[in-house]
């Protein structure tokens, strides 16, 4: 019984730490290439989720089939918010890439409200039920008062996201050109490198694997409204600071260890302080490892 | 000359002396205190109108006991500080009943003043329990529904109607949910059922699922939720998707047709207590319309509520037959009377009976009212 309860709580925690972990990444990409904290992130994720609702409400209005739905749906919220970080980029950050960093922070800070604004004007100010775009699968219901089918796909997902990601990075011209960028813009871009491109690119792939996320935890919880990036976004900065800021192992680890904490804390201990442990363990990471557990130490940065 | 003005001075002072005497023996005072001007004006303005119109219809059908009834209107601004003032006046001024105060701070400052004058005093708004659970204020009496009502009601339905042995509660942590919670946990254990959780949750996160894993570890009949709809609709959610039929009970934060519509198949079965439904009330309706054509707007907050105290208070002045404070309590506690909220009479605390909340349960896809 304890054994099984320690694993329901292992799983849940990676469950919550795979859904950081989406978001994060988006968060570290953005920062290890252009030391900008792109707070508008949670916002993206949040844009994706409704994208993801709005589509696969008409596509099962006009009778497709579950998987194809579920496909499209998936489609249709990666490019849209692809598209979103794409022009965020172009209209809030470009501009102010000579100017103090945070003149950009500012106007991060203001993209995500507006981004907010937008969605309660455009959409509505209330809560909106997310269809359970993962069906139960029959083989796993001896399993599943452990760890339920949506969950298991949300780390499954996960899990491919991160393979693919680092094939990108490691493996492609396009992941070699982004690890220059970050090195050293200038000698990138002395090298042939269009940074104005790796940078596009970047928060493309940020911004995809925060739709991922988005659609995944809403169809997981079953309601999305127009808040729900904010704290999300949080959690998800707070992962990757705490795996070190600029690392994307570092993020997806600091992503598991936070929801491995507030799973564990809230279980074993008191759900009333799941934030103050979480938040204390962030605090005493970092005294100890001031650049995250995975963060090279950089002294000139901030 | 002189001897005319001192005449004519001596008429007047006692045309003034028995004019005085006169109203204070002729008519029937209805004292009205509440909150008329400040911050929460729009709690107590609508009870002036509820008592203006009740005793312009009352008036026009010949006063109570063949008397014409006089209101007395005094502002507390819902300062308890304020509200000891205001009671004295309205005393001073010969109040008989006094349909007031509206807030619950207000009100319980102003208590003692009317109970050492022996006048009776229903509120159409002050809900703290304390008023009339203590049984320190026989004088009191209310219109509404006390905060711990719910709380009580859940309780009883869970022991008499779901036989639940052991019960887990959680909550928000905001003022509304966790004072529901703490309730809750109070009287449950008071009433012998086993609380064998008691946690607070974070609005918004992004799961949780490690709380509904702790609910399902330590096995209860029962959750009672303490809070709004959003976090409960995720709960429930995530507890039926792990396969968990632990019944689930929320208050009116969960009473609310959104909850149905974000949790889906997932909310069938799941109860909640909520405020009666009053709206088709005769008397609302007529009382309503009243409200238009006199004051050209939809009645404000507590209407009803005013509306049904003071048609309560001088019903009980007729039925008592007389002014008589002893006399006017036992009619309140006996006597029914047609109000906007239904017929109501009131219990040995002073609150009244037949008003308040009853429990639904969520079948095919609308609450359902449960009777005991």
């Amino acid at each position: 019984m304890d054994l099984e309860y320690f694993f329901q709580l292992f799983l849940g925690g990676l469950t919550r730490g795979s859904i950081y972990a989406l978001i994060a990444l988006g968060y570290t990409m953005v920062y290890g290439i252009i030391q900008l904290i792109n707070f508008a992130h949670g916002e993206i994720y949040m844009i994706g989720a409704f994208t993801g609702l709005i589509v696969s409400s008409v596509l099962t209005m006009v009778g497709m089939p579950i998987p194809a739905v579920v496909i499209l749906a998936a489609m249709a919220a990666i490019i849209y918010s692809c598209s979103y970080g794409y022009t965020m980029e172009k209209i809030a950050y470009k501009p102010l890439r000579k100017a103090p960093r945070l003149s950009a922070l500012i106007s991060a800070i203001g993209m995500s409200l507006f981004l907010q604004n937008y969605v309660l004007l455009a959409q509505t100010s209330d809560f909106l039920p997310f269809p359970s775009l993962i069906p139960d699968f029959d083989f796993w219901e001896p399993y599943a008062h452990i760890i339920t089918s949506p969950e298991l796909v949300i780390i499954m997902t996960t899990v491919v996201v991160m393979i693919l990601l680092t094939f990108l990075i490691k493996f492609t011209k396009i992941g070699k050109a982004m690890r220059a960028t970050s090195q050293d813009k200038m000698m990138a871009a002395l090298l042939g490198i269009n940074v104005d491109k790796v940078i596009s690119v970047t928060f493309i792939v940020g911004s995809a694997t925060a739709a991922i996320g988005g659609i995944l935890i809403a169809s997981h919880i079953g309601q999305i409204n127009f808040y729900m990036g904010f704290i999300a976004g949080i959690k998800a900065f707070v992962a990757a600071v705490l795996g070190g800021i600029g690392s994307i192992p570092g993020a997806v680890l600091g992503a598991l260890v936070l929801g491995w904490t507030e799973s564990f804390f809230a279980g074993y201990i008191s759900s009333d302080y799941e934030d103050v442990f979480a938040f204390l363990f962030l605090v005493l990471i970092l005294i100890f490892r001031p650049s995250g557990i995975l963060g090279r130490s950089e002294t000139q940065k901030v | 000359m002189k001897q005319f003005r001192r005449f004519f001075v001596l008429c007047v002072v006692t045309l003034f002396v028995m004019t005085g005497t006169a109203i204070s023996s002729e008519t029937i005072k209805l004292g009205v205190a509440g909150a008329h001007t400040g911050d929460l004006a729009s709690y107590g303005l609508p009870s002036v109108k509820a008592a203006e119109l009740v005793v312009k219809n009352i008036n026009a059908r010949g006063g109570v006991l063949g008397k014409q009834v006089q209101l007395l209107v005094e502002d507390d601004v819902c300062k308890p500080e304020v509200a000891g003032n205001t009671a004295t006046k309205l005393v001073s001024d010969g109040a008989d009943v006094v349909l007031g105060h509206i807030c619950s701070g207000a009100t319980k400052a102003a208590m003692g003043i009317y109970k050492d004058s022996g006048i009776v005093v229903m509120s159409p708004s002050a809900t703290n329990p304390d008023l009339t659970l203590t049984g320190e204020y026989p004088n009191f009496f209310r219109t509404i529904a006390h905060d711990a009502v719910q709380a009580q009601l859940q309780i009883k339905f869970a022991t008499q109607v779901l036989d639940v042995k052991t019960v887990a509660v959680l909550h928000d942590k905001g003022d509304y949910g966790k004072g529901q919670a703490e309730l809750a946990q109070k009287y449950f254990t008071e009433a012998g059922v086993k609380v064998v959780l008691f946690e607070g949750v974070t609005p918004g996160a992004v799961d949780y699922s490690a709380i509904v894993t702790k609910v399902g570890r330590s096995k209860p009949d029962l959750v009672i939720w303490g809070g709004y709809h959003p976090e409960a609709s995720k709960i429930v959610t995530l507890m039926r998707k792990k396969r968990m039929d632990t019944l689930f009970m929320g208050g009116d934060g969960v009473k609310d047709d959104t909850f149905i519509k974000v949790a889906g198949k997932y909310a069938e079965g799941v109860y909640a207590t909520g405020p009666m439904d009053i709206s088709g009330t005769p008397l609302a309706i007529q009382a309503k319309k009243e409200h238009q054509d006199a004051y050209g707007s939809d009645p404000g907050a507590f209407f009803d509520n005013a509306y049904a105290a003071a048609l309560a208070l001088l019903n009980a002045i007729e039925k008592a037959g007389s002014k008589d404070y002893d006399a006017i309590v036992n009619a309140l506690r006996n006597e029914y009377v047609d109000t906007t909220l239904g017929k109501i009479k009131f219990d040995e605390n002073g609150d009244a009976t037949g008003i308040g909340f009853s429990v639904y349960r969520v079948e095919d896809g609308v609450f359902a009212e449960k009777k005991m």
